[in-house]
């Protein structure tokens, strides 16, 4: 039970001296899992065999002798929209139900390279499209810190499967927030790296111009570990950056913001922002500023309309991305019978396969790209997200990095915003900006809202392919946050009682 | 009782556009790295990528951008400094992600022309066709609809679906509409389809077979009367495979235009589809009300930014152009104008290129090709090349017939015979034991039989009645079978009468 407690750097540490096993180490949250995941469902899936034989080999490498990578035999959740050669593959989706892919995605491939081992799929909102993982077809993830509550979303599985010690890794996609608002809300850390920092062959498409896959974990190192791991170039993925990775896990060792200037977001702040939050977001600021950042304002006028811009593009990309799924090739198939057409059948198979979030932004999508409103909506929302990338650049002119609060809550309750969309969607009115204009942003905890006492989360962003800035500063503050509360902000996780 | 063609066009100008689908000749697909073998067995050439598995992702072919720009050049268009790639959204069976990646908007190549000459009756006359646009796209699936009545998806019982064909690049190169070609519109669209496969042949990026589909011609025709320059409504005629059908369809198609506007009905906006056997179209797809593809930027795929260096190293590499190679052909050949034109338009130049360069004489060789060979075609309603002689077949006759071990007749037999599937020439030959007959003796045989059947012609012919002989000359090659050389009999005949 200690084990699984400790970060992932430090279950390496054990690995290669010998002190566990791969196989211990892997038994050990598959037993976790199998404790606690009844009431967390975190994972859609676990791969008892698969991640047990992936242990035994990274074992096997390591007593041969051989030149191990650093994360070589330590488990990771993997998020359920990306594709593993033979396994389950649902995207948190009925229409994918019992979908085995045929192929292993880049990042996939990657953590095998690397001897990560895959514990399983995790839980997620439908094709990503949520804040709060109640979309998935398959049932909502709780958090660990009050199971009444969300995790996040989309990526609440992953997030979740942290906080409840279940997975000391993780990885997730962020095409909105879906990697940093959950980890927000469970108190974990995680990176939406620069868009073609981290390739997306074989993430499943749901915006492709925002997607982007990335790491999750407990510490602003284990993190900067997984994300050394999968990021660089991939020439299967025509958007991927031909450029080498910044020198992130140094950065995450370094944590040193003396002399580096600091931009807070005026427009991601105030009105709609839990005061708990903002506590916590100011008290962070003047801990960085004690270490010697200089703190400055800076205003991004354009923020204003890239919620909106943002609920045209991806919904636009998303009536196209999602159109695959006609139930000719693969995933359910609804109403095949003789003298049913095809396009019948196709027709049966989305009313039956898609949930409501997902045809909402279907419809909305095939609405702003259709003739006659393509300019008023699709073209308008491109010239926002040029005048949003804009703000970035100017403001990056004066500061080295930008923060603010990642979420304007905490965690709400399960069922709380189900009926108000336009709520739902305004938990990522602070993370948004980042996909839009293609830069890397860190959510990492700032501490515990002080009216209901649940994880609050700072955001960091830098500019594209200065991931390693997100590191440096987020390092420097977790190691100032920690000496003030003493211990990991993940010993009071409440949720799972006795249990932890 | 159809209306006449030159009925047609004493009242109406036809408006003409074509749009031309090749499939480039690249090893893999336009977005991934799966074979193009034609014929292979289905869904053997297929990946993630084709198949549009979710998470997979299009990679741009460089070759094809490369053979597309080629293309673009040699059609005298601007390559564009940025272009990109667009999603076409449709859903249908044969579509693995239900939207094409196309170029829409922002295509590769713009604004180019082709030159065209066509034989008349007032001589070679020459027409501009302007190019609007060169673009690349994916091509689909194909779907075999099984157990209904007419092969089209609505009534089958089931659909068959091969991915093989999903993603091989294709090209597709649009005409701006094509002014003032009167009633020669059907020889223009003919001519201007002949020649852009010619120099697609000759850049070599693709293998440009009509019947086989790597080239496809749409054609778009409309009428408007004379004078007017109010534009009709067009038909867009699809499934034309081959240079002699794109000539029915465009003028099939004038006169169905015009014999429902003379009766004061309208043309609907449509696609039809050509009927080989009837050279006529029936009704396709409506295009009344424009289907919304919802086009917007691929944002998989980043801009195509071709380096301005690399065009230049296209444009200098560029093949001979396919006219100038004519112009050579002529020349070296000592070929009229007229002879050249027939050669054109029955679409045997290059093969008789090809005889020729086994060795053949070029007159004889065109000899062959124009005359025996085109008649059997013209027969069998097929084009020349389509049927089964090969420019080594008739080298090899054409050499025969020089050293003079067949003559022209016996010659015309074998081509029959190799046209029937009984053998390549020499197989022929030995087969039928074809030779001419040239032993004297057994002539003189020949001819003493025939003396003794018509005595009276016989003895004519000794009085000095030279033409009579003609009638002996024909039983002695009856006699022989065709195979004797008739003007040795007529040499021996004539010596063995005291002549």
């Amino acid at each position: 039970m200690t084990m699984i407690k400790k970060s992932a750097s430090e279950m390496a540490d054990a690995l290669a001296n010998g002190e566990t096993t791969s196989v211990a180490l892997t038994q050990a949250h598959l037993d976790r899992i199998a404790e606690v995941d009844k009431d967390v469902h975190a994972f859609l899936y676990v791969d008892t065999e698969g991640a047990l034989a992936q242990a035994a080999l990274a074992d096997k490498k390591r007593a041969a002798g051989e030149k191990l990578s650093p994360l070589a035999g330590i488990p990771l959740a993997l998020k359920d929209v990306m594709v593993q050669k033979g396994i389950p593959t649902t995207c948190g989706s009925k229409m994918l139900e019992g979908w085995r892919p045929p192929y292993d995605s880049t990042v996939v491939s990657k953590l095998r390279a690397a001897d990560v081992v895959i514990l399983g799929k995790t839980n997620m909102d439908e094709f990503a499209m949520g804040s709060s993982t109640e979309n998935s077809a398959y049932g909502p993830t709780h958090n660990p810190w009050d199971l009444s509550r969300i995790p996040g979303g989309s990526g609440g599985g992953s997030s979740a499967s942290l906080a409840a010690f279940e997975a000391p890794l993780a990885i997730g996609t962020d095409t909105g927030g879906s990697i940093r608002q959950p980890a927000a809300v469970t108190g974990t850390v995680g990176v939406k790296p620069t868009y073609g920092g981290v390739s997306r062959y074989g993430l499943v498409a749901f915006s492709s111009s925002l997607d982007q896959a990335g790491p999750c974990g407990r510490t602003v190192l284990d993190t900067a570990l997984l994300h050394e791991t999968i990021a660089g170039h991939d020439p299967k993925d025509s958007t991927s950056i031909n450029a080498p990775v910044p020198a992130i896990v140094a950065a995450a060792k370094n944590g040193n913001v003396k002399g580096l200037k600091i931009g807070v977001i005026k427009e991601l702040q105030g009105e709609g922002y839990q005061t708990g939050v903002l506590n916590r977001f100011n008290e962070s600021l003047e801990l960085l500023a004690g270490l010697g950042a200089e703190i400055v304002e800076v205003s991004c006028s354009y923020f204003e309309y890239a919620l909106a811009a943002y609920y045209l593009i991806a919904p636009s990309e998303c009536s196209s991305n999602l159109a695959r799924f006609d139930a000719m090739r693969y995933g359910i198939r609804v109403g095949d019978a003789s003298g049913v057409s095809a396009e019948e059948v196709m027709n049966l198979t989305r009313e039956v396969g898609f949930g409501r979030e997902v045809k909402r932004r279907i419809i909305l999508g095939t609405y702003a790209l259709s003739s006659g409103y393509y300019d008023a909506y699709y073209g308008s929302a491109q010239k926002v997200r040029t005048l949003i990338k804009q703000d970035f650049d100017n403001a990056f002119t004066k500061v080295d990095v930008l923060v603010s609060p990642t979420a304007p809550t905490t965690a709400f309750k399960i069922g709380e915003k189900a009926d108000d969309p336009i709520a739902m969607y305004l938990n990522d009115i602070a993370t948004i900006p980042v996909n839009m204009a293609g830069i890397c942003g860190m959510s990492l905890p700032s501490g515990l809202a002080d009216e209901d006492n649940l994880p609050a989360g700072f955001q960091i962003m830098a500019p594209a392919m200065k991931d390693d800035r997100l590191y440096n500063v987020g390092a420097a503050l977790e190691t100032a946050l920690l000496s003030k509360w003493g211990a990991p902000i993940l010993s009071h996780v409440s949720g799972l009682g006795a249990r932890a | 009782m159809s209306l006449k063609y030159e009925d047609v066009i004493e009242k109406y100008e036809p408006v003409l556009g074509l749009e031309v689908h090749v499939e480039l000749g690249t090893a893999s697909k336009m977005f991934c790295g799966c074979n193009t073998i034609f014929g292979a067995e289905p869904n053997t050439q297929t990946c993630p990528v084709c198949l549009g598995l979710p998470g997979a992702l299009p990679v741009v072919n460089e070759k094809a951008i490369e053979y597309t720009i080629m293309i673009g050049l040699a059609l005298n268009c601007s390559i564009a400094p940025f272009s990109r790639f667009a999603r076409k959204n449709y859903f249908y069976p044969d579509m693995p992600k239900n939207f094409q990646t196309s170029q829409y908007d922002e295509p590769i190549c713009v604004n180019g022309f082709l030159d065209v000459e066509i034989d008349t009756d007032e001589g070679i006359k020459k027409f501009r066709v302007e190019i609007e646009r060169v673009h690349m796209e994916e091509d689909t699936g194909k779907s075999l609809h099984m157990g209904g009545a007419t092969g089209r998806i609505h009534g089958a019982d089931y659909s068959l679906l091969d991915y093989n064909r999903a993603g091989i690049p294709l090209v597709e190169i649009v005409t701006k509409i094509v002014p003032g070609t009167g009633k020669y519109a059907p020889e223009v669209a003919r001519a201007y389809v002949a020649e852009l496969r010619d120099i697609l042949r000759s850049l070599n990026v693709s293998d440009v077979k009509m019947e086989q589909g790597s080239l496809r011609c749409d054609a778009n025709v409309s009428l408007r009367l004379i004078g007017s320059d109010v534009l009709g409504t067009r038909s867009e005629t699809k499934n034309v495979n081959s240079l002699r059908s794109v000539e029915r369809a465009v003028r099939g198609e004038m006169i169905r235009h015009a014999e429902l506007l003379n009766k004061g009905e309208r043309v609907v906006q449509e696609t039809r589809h050509f009927q080989e056997d009837t050279g006529l179209t029936r009704s396709g797809r409506s295009k009344e009300q424009a289907e919304d593809y919802r086009y917007f930027p691929e944002p998989d795929l980043v801009p195509i930014v071709p380096d301005a260096i690399w065009i230049e190293t296209l444009r200098a590499a560029l093949p001979e152009k396919p006219s100038t190679h004519r112009k050579r052909l002529q020349e070296a050949w000592a070929v009229p104008d007229k002879e050249m034109a027939s050669m054109i338009n029955a679409d045997v130049l290059e093969i008789v290129e090809e005889t020729v360069n086994l060795g053949a004489d070029p007159t004889k060789a065109r000899g062959w090709w124009l005359g025996e060979i085109a008649r059997i075609a013209n027969e069998k309603e097929v084009a020349a090349t389509d049927l089964p002689i090969t420019p080594k077949d008739v080298a090899e006759i054409v050499a025969l017939v020089a050293t003079g071990a067949l003559t022209d007749k016996l010659a015309r037999q074998v081509i029959e015979a190799v046209i029937a599937g009984e053998g390549r020439p020499s197989e022929v030959i030995e087969k039928r034991g074809i030779k001419v007959v040239s032993d004297d003796g057994a002539l003189m045989v020949a001819i003493e039989k025939a003396i003794s059947a018509q005595p009276d012609v016989a003895e004519k012919v000794r009085g000095g009645n030279v033409p009579a002989a003609g009638a002996l000359i024909g039983a002695v090659m009856k006699e022989t079978k065709g195979q004797a050389d008739a003007a040795k009999v007529r040499e021996l005949l004539l010596k063995h009468l005291g002549q």
